[in-house]
């Protein structure tokens, strides 16, 4: 093909970027799945935003829906299809199909359905037209045989009209649709599947087939919310992020000395591990509050403790971050890992992300995914989410909980591989108490500190001090208060050792200098002839001379 | 048509165009009118390419279809009325 497909915007958020740019223009689309799958509101929404958005006009033949129905059902996405229906943007038609009224007497042809539309169409000046479910017509015409060289016509006039068509279609046993209509829409044809694995539902969509361009092929899941149809393509999207070489402070000054004095790199990620109690969770909300302080966003996504615990369990370190969050610098978002499927999670993350733009996610604890998924699928969804926090420059801060048995350089989810820093705390247990270390495993591009650093919760925040290395070993807590005071001790007593030789020495020079100048006074007294006097002045250079050796202590 | 007189059946013939079809089905309506509805019928032809307003109205999807208004139930006969004792029958005349 030397031409470009031309293509339509849907408008739907992510759909358009794996279809390349939208459903074939000017050609029918056919959007198949079960009950329940969301087909109808695929049709609504790319309708509505066809009109809304791209200047698009639209019409929606029902076959199933009452169109006063459909208005009521779409209100409550913010489709105000009423208003589009009065600005004349968007015609609906209900084709109502009573089988049992019926009677068929002769040849017929679908001639009042191509009118009908055809005045639907020419009424708003549309572009766009939905047909949803055209498969009724199966159970309400009795001659199967008419009803399918008619759909055959009905494709080629839309498409000789030059209007963009959905057509929607049940999913069938062993077949994209119950009828077979895929075999007259042969330009797209996409599937939408809604499944429930270990009781959680999922949505996902797959373009089955997209006639004369590439696509994406992947199964992706979607979401359907309060803003419609939402599809999240987010697959490995390759090492192509660019470095950053900002820094973002931890919130903690002496951690920030620990990785090369600055802390974290900008849009890097950041693992921290530790046994529970160690105090993840603390080092999370010292980067949350930093970054807010610093007026930026902080998305915190938490999947074991709800906002106002996570706010006060922080307060009791000092960490105020209510604040934040009535400033909307800091959003919670707490679910149970649960709640939904992994490839869920990650599709509501990623459009929180997308929603809040924030300069820093946390997301506390991955190690509670494991819970609704195998470490396979755990480390799929990981390295994508981490892969578009990089591609966005985001700062994602991640908390793992491993158990007190396993190796500390294992993580549960084996994402250690993926991230740029790792912070390990941990618990050590001496005399009787237990006192949190930290250290750094890594820190990609930067010179960190390869010492330990024991890591105090104070209520003035985290407080990271020196331990205490010396001949007994490693030594923290009161352990190491305790040898820190007999140290100081035996400081106290070496120095007083020195200072009482100091004034030994002081007194010693005092007595000589007193003696010489005695001996000095002496020979002043028997000076009397010039003849004397000389051999007398010699005599006291002599003395003098005698009398500086003997002031030095080596001498006495 | 000649069966205005009284208004028993209420009977609408929706056609699309002056096609052939459109017109086996009108000359089947009119003859079927004329023989057995004399009298009791008010008959109405309307074409859809004239009227398209009319289909949405009428519901009407396939053509033709000769739509029995009145008396309830709602009857449609849809294709060419080929079969006018069928017709009749579902009439209950």
């Amino acid at each position: 093909m030397s031409k470009e497909l031309s293509k339509t915007r849907t408008g739907v958020s992510g759909l358009d970027e794996i279809t390349g740019g939208g459903l074939p223009q000017g050609r029918p689309t056919l959007i198949c799945g079960g009950p329940g799958s969301g087909k109808t509101l695929f049709g609504m929404e790319f309708l509505v935003r066809g009109a809304r958005d791209f200047g698009e006009n639209g019409v929606f033949m029902s076959f199933e829906e009452r169109d006063t129905d459909l208005v009521q059902n779409f209100a409550s996405l913010g489709f105000e299809i009423d208003g589009l229906i009065a600005a004349e943007k968007l015609a609906i038609d209900y084709v109502h199909i009573e089988r049992s009224e019926i009677l068929e007497t002769g040849e017929f042809d679908l001639e009042g359905l191509f009118v009908r539309l055809g005045f639907a169409i020419d009424s708003v000046g549309a572009k766009r037209v939905v047909l949803d479910t055209i498969e009724a017509l199966f159970s309400g015409i009795p001659n199967e045989g008419i009803l399918r060289a008619e759909l055959r016509r009905l494709f080629r006039w839309l498409k000789e009209k030059g209007v963009t068509t959905v057509i929607t279609g049940e999913q069938g046993s062993g077949s994209l649709t119950r009828h077979g209509i895929e075999e007259y829409v042969s330009d797209c044809v996409i599937l939408l599947d809604h499944r429930m694995i270990e009781q959680v539902a999922t949505r996902r969509l797959r373009i089955v087939k997209y006639r004369g361009t590439s696509h994406g092929t992947n199964e992706y899941p979607f979401l359907i919310d309060e803003d419609g149809f939402s599809v999240l393509p987010i697959t490995s999207l390759g090492l192509t992020h660019k470095a950053d070489n900002e820094r973002v402070p931890t919130g903690i000054s002496r951690l920030d000395t620990m990785l090369g004095g600055k802390g974290y790199f900008r849009g890097s990620s950041i693992l921290v591990t530790g046994t529970a109690g160690t105090g993840k969770s603390s080092l999370a909300a010292h980067l949350a509050k930093s970054t807010c302080e610093r007026g930026e966003r902080c998305l915190y996504l938490a999947f074991e403790e709800s906002e106002s615990q996570i706010i006060r369990n922080m307060k009791s370190i000092g960490i105020d971050l209510q604040p934040y969050v009535e400033k909307e610098l800091l959003l919670f978002h707490n679910v149970r890992p649960t709640v939904f499927g992994l490839e869920m999670h990650l599709v509501i993350m990623s459009k929180l992300v997308e929603k809040f733009s924030p300069s820093v996610v946390v997301i506390d604890p991955i190690s509670n995914l494991i819970s609704i998924g195998n470490q396979g699928e755990v480390k799929s969804i990981l390295t994508r989410f981490v892969d578009s926090m990089k591609l966005k420059g985001i700062t994602a801060f991640f908390t793992c909980l491993i158990s007190g048995s396993k190796d500390v350089d294992e993580t549960e989810v084996g994402v250690s591989s993926l991230m740029d820093t790792w912070i390990s705390v941990q618990t050590i247990e001496t005399n009787g108490e237990r006192n949190r270390v930290l250290y750094v495993i890594k820190s990609r591009g930067m010179a960190h500190s390869n010492q330990v650093r024991e890591f105090i919760l104070s209520s003035k925040g985290v407080q990271l001090t020196d331990v205490y290395v010396g001949p007994a070993g490693v030594l923290t807590g009161s352990a190491r208060i305790a040898q820190e005071s007999r140290d100081r001790q035996a400081e106290r007593e070496y120095r007083e050792r020195i200072d009482g030789k100091k004034r030994e020495f002081e007194t010693r020079k005092l007595a000589a200098e007193a003696q010489i100048a005695q001996i000095r006074s002496a020979a002043g007294t028997g000076k009397g002839t010039g003849k004397f006097y000389r051999r007398g002045r010699r005599k006291k250079a002599v003395a003098e001379r005698t009398a500086d050796r003997s002031g030095s202590p080596e001498a006495c | 048509m000649d069966c205005r007189d009284s208004e028993i059946y209420k009977l609408k013939l929706y056609v699309a165009g002056r096609t052939p079809r459109s017109a086996v089905a009108i000359s089947k309506f009119e003859l079927l009118c004329r023989e057995h509805l004399a009298g009791m019928c008010s008959a109405e032809v309307i074409d859809l390419v004239q009227n398209p307003k009319q289909a949405r109205v009428a519901q009407i999807f396939a053509t033709p279809t000769l739509v029995k208004e009145s008396p309830a139930p709602i009857k449609r006969f849809v294709g060419t009325l080929l079969d006018t004792s069928q017709v009749i029958e579902a009439l209950g005349l």
